[in-house]
């Protein structure tokens, strides 16, 4: 079928602001965006940038706002979307180049949580227990790939980029509900300051945009919860 | 930036085995290290690994260690080196269980330990029935070893540069002294002085058509190497996995068969049952690939054009499914609308992993011929490195064991041999060579795209390299191969940008890509038998006699050489190769 692709683009070596590329292609129903996109680089204009690699929704490279929606090119169909397709960087993030967008700032954020296993009590010969149940607490939060699609579709984020915003606190989360670690109280302590998880103004937009379906509004709320008991 | 650095260990990748490596390493406090990558660390391929990590715990029944190294000797068609295999089916349990303490989210027993579900060529009491080996975390146990190690990275404070990509080894005085490397987002070239560096950058499955591999695998460092003078080692043992998804090659894990899925072709019949009477369709992948190309070649494949087989699972509870295969479910529903709970879903085998590439010793150094001469500094371990663990054909679930236990290695051992080392000097011109790639790309006359000629490449290797192989189409491709080095030779960009210049990125990955698909071609050509994943039309039987032994394919002046390597045997006598 015949697409009208429309791409925003910026080149920081030629171009003062961004402007809009327009191409017209014949693709497959099934194919990607990420397949389309790349059919319009190997074919039509070697210049277009942007950043993927598994092409099937794992590896969190190519998150982009596509038709007005943050969503992975490699994980929507093309009949998903019909002839009309636009394509963006996405928001709140300094572009770089076409739609490859600094993640430092996101990367940093991250950091910010500890999102790393804490438990300094001497390692047992075998592995720790933790029942079926402990488990399934935290195993939403643990699909995270990092792709920035929830960060960047936050309305809180978009205007105040220092917001640790929702792709943090998902993983705080995955460690805090972690029956075998013990670095809860330093993380909602992180999470309780000016910039943390009070700014939530739960719009939803990034349980919306995350494309591995992760509750992430749910999972805020649950930190949320757990740092006014811990308080009480 | 500066654009000359320095560091005692440099680990080339940041998928499981780079970012294992670059903790060991770490762990001297003597040594400093740093990781250069591609991507993002947590782009890296492992993430895309599902079913599991093969480690006899014995959580679920009963198993041993020794029953892992004869199943994995036996699985690579007696090819893998057995001291290698004896190892590491003892180190991968402690590997394992060391990622658990690292907080990896391992699926839980009842009773909390470490899940293990089956999987593929995985035996009780050499190969009388299948046996629960694959420690699992759902559907994406390499998504969370992944996680978990970058996460690890964080709190050791590791040293990255990401996206920059590596197109030299400084070798001088036959020792490897660090890397030059291209910053993609600047366009400048960065040269790092090391006194160890560790390769750990993953295969090269976009040579072929479909593929379960990433857009950045093109094998980039097994070309970097086989440019400097060190061989490729059993190219030609390339594992297609037997469940991808039709036409477009996303991998569905073989754990689904694990749990009970099915393989039917378009009568329903369940034909494995005919190829692999004791585990049917958890027979090694290779033997799994091939029936599935026997039944379509047939005429008993699904679907209109009869060229498929449909993996079926609408017998098991729906809600395991959801449960213990989420992601592939997943995959099937968005990729071909089909729902894994109701319908059989179409599959194909699809290229997944080289058992062969950057020879090493048991303790990962890089080694040059056959006599076992160690290149000093230089490391390599994951699917760029073999280590003669895979033999002839990889068992699922011993890529993320290779990955930690091998990559643990390289860490311990390069960091020793950096800490008692000076500085090497580098030679002046460490970048020409780099630079130089760079020009050739950017300055080409640009009457070939770079997208056509990997497209050829890609159909071609399908067509004439792939499952089934003969003399006459190895032959031809060999010639294609060539053909399209030359035409590699008259390709252009027109992106002539220094920042992010993903054009001129891809134009230097299809230059790799080539020469991977030189070293498969000729090394299959090369070899007169059917062994493990290399199927020959023409030699149909394993040949111990002449052909128990590796190849090494070495690029020289005059062409494509071919030498060979001993297998280090062991208690395992070569014996058929039945399931």
């Amino acid at each position: 079928m015949k697409v009208n692709v429309k791409i925003k683009r910026f080149n920081p070596e030629a171009d003062k602001r961004p402007y809009w590329s327009e191409y017209s292609l014949d693709v497959r129903e099934t194919d990607r965006v990420l397949d389309v996109i790349n059919q319009i680089k190997w074919e039509m204009d070697g210049s277009l940038s942007y950043r993927r690699s598994c092409a099937h929704g794992i590896c969190g490279s190519d998150a982009m706002l596509i038709n007005g929606v943050n969503r992975l090119a490699c994980k929507i169909l093309v009949k998903d979307l019909g002839a009309e397709i636009s394509v963006e960087p996405i928001r709140g993030l300094p572009v770089l180049k076409d739609l490859i967008v600094d993640m430092e700032p996101f990367f940093d954020s991250y950091k910010a949580v500890l999102p790393f296993f804490i438990n300094e009590d001497p390692e047992p010969p075998t592995e720790r227990y933790q029942s079926p149940e402990d488990r399934e607490i935290f195993d939403a939060t643990t699909k995270c790939i990092l792709c920035a699609a929830c960060t960047t579709s936050c309305p809180v984020f978009w205007t105040n980029g220092r917001y640790i915003g929702p792709a943090a606190i998902v993983n705080a989360h995955r460690f805090i509900f972690d029956s075998r670690d013990h670095g809860a109280d330093e993380r909602l302590q992180i999470m309780n300051q000016s910039n943390g998880l009070w700014r939530c103004r739960t719009a939803y937009n990034c349980t919306e945009a995350c494309p591995r379906d992760i509750p992430i509004t749910k999972a805020i709320e649950e930190v949320k919860r757990e740092l006014l008991w811990r308080r009480a | 930036m500066s654009r000359a650095h320095k560091y005692d260990v440099i680990v080339v990748g940041a998928g499981g085995a780079g970012l294992m490596a670059a903790r060991y390493a770490a762990q001297n406090p003597n040594v400093t290290v740093a990781v250069i990558s591609k991507l993002y660390p947590t782009r890296s391929h492992t993430g895309a690994a599902q079913g599991g990590v093969g480690a006899a715990l014995g959580n679920v029944t009963e198993d041993y260690p020794e029953w892992h190294a004869f199943d994995t000797v036996k699985g690579g068609d007696y090819l893998t080196d057995q001291d290698v295999a004896e190892m590491f089916a003892y180190d991968v349990i402690e590997s394992v269980i060391e990622l658990e303490h690292m907080g990896l989210p391992f699926s839980r027993t009842p009773e909390g330990k470490i899940a293990q579900r089956k999987f593929g060529g995985h035996t009780r009491e050499f190969g009388k029935s299948a046996v629960e080996r694959a420690c699992y975390a759902a559907d994406r146990t390499g998504h969370m070893i992944l996680q978990t190690l970058y996460q690890q990275s964080i709190k050791d404070n590791v040293i990255f540069f990401n996206e920059f990509h590596v197109l030299d080894i400084l070798m001088v005085d036959g020792e490897c002294r660090g890397v030059v490397a291209y910053e993609l987002a600047t366009g400048e070239l960065h040269t790092f002085q090391a006194k160890s560096t560790i390769i750990a950058s993953g295969g090269n499955g976009r040579m072929f058509k479909v593929t379960s591999n990433a857009h950045a695998l093109t094998g980039d460092l097994q070309s970097v190497v086989y440019r400097r003078g060190i061989p490729i080692e059993d190219p030609e043992f390339y594992q297609f996995h037997p469940t991808g998804l039709y036409k477009i090659g996303v991998l569905l894990t073989e754990g689904a068969r694990g749990e009970g899925g099915i393989l039917r072709n378009k009568d329903g019949e369940r034909f494995m049952e005919r190829y692999a009477p004791t585990i049917k369709d958890l027979a090694p992948r290779d033997m799994v690939s091939r029936s599935m190309y026997l039944e379509i070649r047939e005429g008993r494949g699904a679907g209109p054009d009869n060229d498929y087989i449909l993996l079926d699972l609408t017998h098991i509870d729906g809600h395991i499914i959801e449960e213990r295969l989420p992601d592939i479910t997943e995959f099937a529903r968005i990729y071909l609308g089909v729902d894994p709970i109701r319908e059989p879903v179409p599959v194909q085998p699809t290229a997944h992993y080289a058992m062969g590439g950057i020879p090493t010793t048991i303790d990962t150094n890089v080694i040059m011929d056959g006599q076992n001469t160690i290149v000093p500094g230089l490391y390599a371990a994951g699917e760029v490195a073999c280590a003669s663990l895979h033999g002839a054909n990889r068992l699922g679930t011993n890529s993320l064991g290779d990955l930690i236990v091998f990559g643990r290695r390289a860490g311990r051992f390069a960091s020793k041999y950096a800490e008692k080392r000076d500085f090497p000097d580098l030679p002046s011109d460490a970048q020409d060579f780099s630079r130089n790639l760079l020009d050739k790309a950017l300055n080409g006359s640009g009457t070939e795209k770079v997208a056509t000629i990997r497209k050829e490449l890609q159909n071609t290797m399908m067509d004439n390299a792939s499952v089934f192989r003969t003399d006459e189409l190895l032959g031809k491709q060999i010639e294609i191969v060539k053909e399209l080095q030359e035409r590699y030779k008259q390709i252009g960009v027109e992106d002539k940008g220094k920042q992010y210049n993903t054009e001129l990125m891809e134009a230097l990955e299809l230059g790799f890509l080539l020469d991977n698909a030189e070293q498969l071609v000729y090394a299959a050509f090369n070899r007169k038998e059917s062994r493990g994943a290399h199927s020959h039309e023409d030699y149909k039987d394993r040949d111990d006699e002449n052909w128990l032994k590796h190849t090494l394919v070495y690029k020289a002046d005059k062409g494509v050489q071919i030498d060979y390597k001993p297998v280090t045997l062991g208690k395992y006598e070569p014996k058929p190769r039945v399931y």
